[in-house]
């Protein structure tokens, strides 16, 4: 291996014309590299530039600025046939008029693998995605996850360095995809492929990824392991899109490296919390963010700078867990109780009406850049 | 009796079914019924169908004659003998059909092929350009070939014109009432019927096999090879039923660019019924035509299918 990248985009722009006649820029400026072996995710909602940014690298789309790499190669406009990366797409893509067999051997057949090796090695890919005795099958008589699975063996068959998967699991439903999920995951780690795959679930990319790129309106908004990207999101955007948040806007009243108070207008107090963006500077207009399950919820209390009381405006159970909202001085949080405890009695949960403390740890508290 | 009626099943099957049924007994049924006895029937003297046989006379005459029995026809001294002329008639309409279809093949799967490639606007001004030559009748539409293909006509005009700035003594071509023509014409007719189909088939097709094939390695000629034609095929079989049949039935287009040169079994049929007023033969031709139409159809449709995909997919 030439690179110790298997993927790298450096600087990459691609600019749609809309039918309206305005120029998009579906991708902007994005740099990411991706590391041999790596479990690689771009996540984010429709429309974010994944999915484009994953058609650059198979060769499908080209990039108007910037420069795709493939193990160390500068990409240019070499076409997807001759690229050693292989693609599962978001509707698998299976060529109806050929049997599940025929799918997978089609790729080899391509390279002009002989027929022995391309029986072996068709026989293994479909093994491996436990397939067996389905070869005779059109893919039409086969169940959503089974369809999947062929896509999956058809471009592993090829063995690529880089699988690059489309939301392949977007159209199964919540149980199998779960199923699914660790399948590949297990899967890639076993075969020790890179993987970049794209998503909009964020459960999803969480579960699988080694590092997720974060991605909106074609620019990247942060990439990190899955831990950094819940924990520390860079940004409003990201610790909007993962997970839940409650946002308070306010004003910086003092900073240091660990630790700024911060005033809040909606809770006509000042709050201690952990900087995260860079260049936070003193008076600066901040969001702080606090992740709902983070907020320490008690009935008894004393005003100090990270206690505040509040009125529960209202509760919803869910099973795990309990979701309650509570207005401290107009400020509007949810907190997330976990129900460690068995209990049926209504009263045993907190009541609308009734007077809470919420506890706002410092390093719970997020200070994030306004946008 | 109507909420009797509204329990039967049965019944109301029959009775939904009912006017179809009568419908294609009246229009396809009889008709064939009465050709079928017509075919066995012989000329009377004034022209009338007599079902009188004699010893000169079976009622199977008029088929032994289309296969090539001739008492008319012989040399002398021979009582009967082998004449070909209506057994040649059936193979040219049989060989200008399978001609016919596989130039249409040839001409209209790029064409079909370029217009289901093309931007979405665009489309749908090729397809009206395919389909605008339908508007206007079809005799007319083999008239203006015949001024094309005249010795005076614009093609000669043309190739006239060019010869002569190469300064090449040029005699214009005889092109009209040639076999020729008529295929040429017989083309043009079928064309239409054939892109559609095919495009059809076309469209349909997922982009992303497209680039599914290329990522599994295929070139774009091995893509077209390997998936492209295979998924529009249902279009090509369908294609060729909807213009092989018509073809080996018309007359229209061998009457007028073939100049009565290039006969048919289509223009047999026409003359025995109009020209030579002998029902009885035209019957047992179109009986032949039927037949033979039927056995090239049923081998072709167990072979390939009729296509159906298209339509149901």
């Amino acid at each position: 291996m030439t690179s110790e990248f298997a993927v790298e985009l450096r600087d990459v722009v691609k600019k749609f014309i809309t039918p309206e006649g305005a120029e998009l820029n579906a991708v902007d400026h994005v740099t990411m590299q991706i590391k041999n072996g790596e479990f690689f995710s771009m996540l984010g909602s429709s429309g974010c530039g994944k999915t484009t940014s994953l058609r650059m690298i198979a060769g499908f789309e080209w990039a108007t600025e910037g420069e795709v790499y493939i193990e160390g190669k500068a990409m240019g406009r070499t076409p997807p046939f001759q690229r050693r990366v292989n693609t599962v797409f978001q509707n698998y893509a299976l060529f109806q008029h050929l049997t599940v067999y025929e799918n997978v051997a089609f790729g080899l057949e391509m390279e002009r693998v002989g027929k022995d090796d391309i029986k072996r090695r068709a026989g293994q890919a479909l093994e491996m995605v436990q397939l067996i005795g389905m070869d005779r099958r059109k893919p039409n008589q086969l169940s959503g996850g089974q369809q999947q699975r062929v896509a999956l063996a058809r471009a592993l068959v090829k063995t690529p360095n880089v699988l690059l998967l489309d939301e392949p699991l977007g159209a199964l439903d919540l149980k199998l995809r779960k199923e699914m999920q660790l399948e590949l995951k297990a899967l890639q780690q076993r075969l020790g492929i890179t993987f970049i795959y794209v998503t909009h679930d964020q459960e999803e990319a969480l579960t699988m990824s080694d590092r997720i790129a974060v991605m909106s309106k074609g620019k990247i908004q942060q990439i990190g392991v899955p831990v950094e990207v819940y924990e520390r999101p860079a940004n409003k955007f990201v610790a909007d899109f993962i997970g839940e948040s409650n946002f308070l806007a306010g004003r910086i009243e003092s900073i240091s490296e660990n630790e700024a108070s911060v005033f809040i207008q909606d809770l006509n107090a000042a709050v201690i919390g952990t900087p995260i963006s860079d260049g936070l500077i003193k008076g600066e207009a901040v969001v702080v963010c606090i992740r709902p399950e983070k907020i320490r919820i008690s009935e008894k209390g004393a005003l100090n700078q990270k206690l505040f009381p509040g009125k529960v405006t209202n509760t919803i159970y869910i099973g795990a867990d309990t979701h309650v909202f509570v207005d401290a001085f107009g400020a509007k949080l949810k907190v997330w109780e976990q129900n460690r405890v068995s209990r049926l009695d209504p009263k045993s949960f907190y009541m609308v009406g009734q007077e809470v403390w919420l506890a706002l740890m410092p390093e719970n508290t997020l200070v994030l850049k306004k946008d | 009796m109507l909420k009797r009626l509204r329990e039967n099943k049965s019944a109301q099957g029959t009775l939904l079914a009912l006017p179809t049924t009568l419908w294609l007994f009246i229009l396809l049924v009889v008709p064939l019924f009465l050709t079928l006895v017509i075919s066995f029937g012989r000329r009377g003297i004034d022209g009338n169908v007599t079902f009188v046989f004699d010893q000169n006379h079976t009622p199977f005459d008029n088929y032994i004659r289309l296969f090539g029995y001739s008492v008319t026809n012989c040399h002398s001294g021979q009582a009967a003998c082998f004449d070909p002329l209506y057994v040649n008639i059936l193979w040219r309409s049989l060989a200008l059909a399978f001609n016919t279809t596989t130039l249409v093949i040839l001409l209209a799967y790029p064409l079909a092929y370029f217009i289901a490639r093309a931007r979405p606007k665009q489309r749908n001004m090729y397809l009206l350009m395919v389909l605008i030559p339908l508007w206007t009748n079809f005799v007319i539409r083999v008239y203006a070939w015949m001024i094309l293909l005249r010795k005076e006509g614009s093609i000669n005009i043309v190739i006239g014109w060019v010869m002569r700035w190469l300064n090449i003594p040029f005699t214009p071509l005889e092109m009209l009432y040639t076999p020729g023509a008529v295929l040429v014409g017989m083309v043009y007719e079928f064309l239409p019927f054939m892109i559609l189909p095919i495009y059809t088939s076309l469209e349909k097709i997922d982009p992303s096999l497209y680039e599914a094939a290329a990522d599994l390695g295929a070139n774009p000629l091995k893509t077209f090879f390997r998936v492209t034609l295979p998924l529009s095929m249902p279009g090509v079989v369908a294609g060729t039923i909807l213009v092989f049949i018509p073809v080996m039935g018309t007359f229209i287009v061998s009457d007028i660019l073939g100049g009565r040169q290039v006969i048919l079994v289509g223009n047999l049929i026409q003359r025995q019924f109009l020209d030579a007023r002998d029902p009885t033969f035209g019957s047992a031709a179109s009986l032949i035509l039927m037949i033979m139409t039927l056995i090239v159809t049923y081998f072709y449709t167990r072979k390939f299918g009729f296509g159906e995909e298209i339509v149901v997919a």
